[in-house]
């Protein structure tokens, strides 16, 4: 993965590893390097220590939003044994920045459901840079209800940096078709896991973010508002997005802290894209285990536990003030 | 001395037109005149060009519930500051301006019991006042506990929505209560009770995308600004101008997401119409059961 495609604070480290690989490809000539690859080396592991031990909020929203991140296809190719993809709202159209289908999970049946991204240009056009209209939340909805029909569990995938905001999208209801996600995702008769795997953002992560357990990627963020648009309002500034980015708590350990995910699967020093098999054997042997635990509960125990999960969600105080 | 005896009259001519400071105020839509006594009297709406003025939630209330017979809820809620969010102010400081602003509520929120036109209902009214009528964890839970208690009760539901959206302040905790408040209204919306929502200028954000989307029948005060993205960021993210009355109660009416358009002060007459046709399920259960038992 050394191509220049690199994040700012991650250039040195790319740097020394194109030096290494350079070393390596000369090594097989007549001149013997393996001196200086040893101690360019430990260079490499003190420098990838330093860096990604201690990634800022912002560091890591950037990892989040890294162009070599696995999206939601990778791990599905890497998780589950079979996907058949299933299309469209059959009310408007078929959203391709928010799909879904049959998959088969270690020989158990599952519905899928995630936020796309595309690698390229032309593939995030089609993809709309995983910012799915009203159509990709009704189509979710239809798999969902579809999947709870034959008592399939359902997996969900958020990578998204919004639900879209454009003219078509307003006239087509987001709001309404997000809001109608929530109300009857808490009531979806078969077990949902939800696990974030880069873009938490807002309302758009929400629309496929309810359920019996929330799994996050180490570091994917969650966050109300985009730490840009948040600095852009608050700040009024849009430079002070890693201020807004501390500020938002929307890291991996904070919603852990803040008891809104349930759970982190770790990453590989520097990000998942540094080793996405094994982020995805991490995460599929975290997913079948919680719906092992999942599939066990009968369905009013399953929806009484999601609504107390998300009914005690929130802090305030009560009573005279002091 | 010519001109000193002319601007003396002048002076004279303008003070005799002189009108004590507060009574009249200029329209910020039409730019006309209007008195404080008419504008009172047309509920904050203004009588040349009918633009709705947000109402505060305890006008609103005053305006929809029969007289003496609200009862508040949960007044003793108010927020926390659990992230110690800081951004050009700390949080408390935000609260405290906003409970300044907003005569003395602890949240953008008011809610209770009371009677509408002799019906009794459950109500909540947003407070603009307050940071935006933005959602945080005292608007979602004080949402969450009215639904609760309205299900206790057998209560109709009437939410008035005045919100900017979810509270940034508090991040995703504040997101989770578009969670909380749509998860109780699935619990709701099997009871067999009504459920009416009333969007006012303006509605938007993380409200529209949650409760106040979800009304049984839905309803919108004239021109209020109702969505999902703000038109700003629309405008940023397509890069264009938008349609004249983008994103207007008149255009949602036109796509379909709302069942009418009401004057305020028409308001209160069509909920209690409309309650005539959705309440018949107010009652419990068990008493309906009775009754059908008795006349087998």
């Amino acid at each position: 993965m050394s191509n220049n495609t690199g994040l700012d604070f991650e250039r040195p480290i790319l740097e020394l590893e194109k030096k290494i690989e350079e070393l390596r490809s000369l090594s097989a000539g007549e001149i013997d390097f393996t001196a200086e690859i040893k101690s360019l080396q430990s260079k490499l592991d003190k420098a990838r220590r330093k860096v990604f031990k201690s990634l800022t909020a912002w560091q890591k929203v950037q990892i989040a939003r890294h162009p070599q991140r696995p999206y939601m296809l990778d791990y599905v190719g890497l998780i589950f044994e079979e996907f058949i993809e299933l299309s469209g709202d059959r009310c408007y159209a078929d959203d391709k920045a928010l799909i879904g289908g049959f998959a088969t999970l270690d020989g158990e049946r599952v519905m899928i459901l995630g936020h796309q991204k595309g690698r390229d240009t032309k593939e995030n056009l089609m993809r709309n840079f995983g910012s799915a209209h009203p159509e990709g939340y009704r189509k979710a909805l239809r798999l969902m209800r579809l999947a709870e029909k034959f008592s399939i569990p359902i997996l969900t995938f958020v990578d998204t940096p919004g639900a879209y905001p454009g003219i078509g999208a307003e006239e087509r209801g987001q709001a309404e078709a997000i809001a109608v996600n929530l109300r009857e995702m808490m009531a979806l008769r078969t077990p949902v896991i939800v696990t974030i795997i880069g873009e938490g953002g807002s309302g758009g992560a929400l629309g496929i973010g309810i359920g019996d357990r929330v799994i996050m990627l180490e570091n994917a963020y969650y966050s109300v508002i985009s730490p840009e648009g948040c600095a852009a309002i608050l700040w009024k500034d849009k430079a002070r997005a890693a201020d807004a980015a501390v500020a938002l708590k929307l890291t991996s350990r904070d919603q852990l802290g803040l008891g809104l995910v349930d759970e982190i699967v770790p990453e590989p020093l520097g990000g998942a894209h540094r080793d996405p098999e094994a982020v995805a054997a991490a995460l599929k042997e975290r997913l079948i285990t919680n719906l092992k635990e999942l599939t066990l509960l009968p369905p009013e125990e399953l929806l009484e536990k999601r609504y107390r999960k998300f009914r005690c969600m929130g802090v305030f105080e009560e009573g005279i003030e002091e | 001395m010519r001109i000193f005896a002319k601007y003396k009259r002048k002076l004279r001519a303008q003070k005799k037109k002189d009108i004590p400071d507060g009574l009249w105020r200029k329209c910020k839509h039409c730019g006309e005149m209007i008195t404080k006594k008419e504008l009172e009297a047309s509920l904050h709406v203004c009588p040349k060009c009918n633009y709705h003025y947000p109402l505060s939630a305890k006008r609103r209330l005053l305006i929809t519930i029969d007289e003496g017979t609200f009862e508040e809820f949960d007044a003793d809620l108010y927020p926390s500051d659990p992230l110690k969010f800081v951004d050009t102010k700390p949080y408390p400081e935000r609260q405290a301006a906003a409970r300044e602003k907003s005569k003395g509520l602890k949240d953008a929120i008011i809610t209770g019991t009371g009677k509408l036109n002799g019906i009794d209902v459950a109500i909540a009214a947003l407070e603009f006042s307050f940071m935006g009528g933005s959602m945080g964890a005292v608007v979602g839970e004080k949402i969450t506990r009215l639904i609760e208690r309205a299900m206790d009760k057998r209560l109709p539901l009437i939410i008035v929505s005045v919100s900017g959206g979810a509270r940034m302040q508090e991040s995703v905790l504040s997101l989770m209560q578009l969670a909380k408040t749509s998860g109780a209204l699935s619990r709701f919306a099997r009871q067999g009770l009504p459920y009416i929502s009333i969007m006012a200028d303006p509605t938007t954000g993380g409200t529209t995308a949650s409760f106040a989307s979800l009304g049984d029948v839905i309803l919108a005060e004239p021109g209020a600004l109702i969505g999902f993205a703000g038109p700003r960021v629309i405008k940023q993210t397509i890069q264009q101008d938008l349609p004249e009355g983008f994103q207007r109660s008149e255009f949602l009416l036109e796509h379909g997401f709302l069942d009418m358009i009401v004057q305020r002060k028409d308001l209160k007459g069509t909920m209690a119409r409309l309650l005539r046709y959705m309440g018949g399920n107010t009652k419990p259960k068990t008493a309906r059961k009775a009754v059908i038992k008795k006349r087998a």
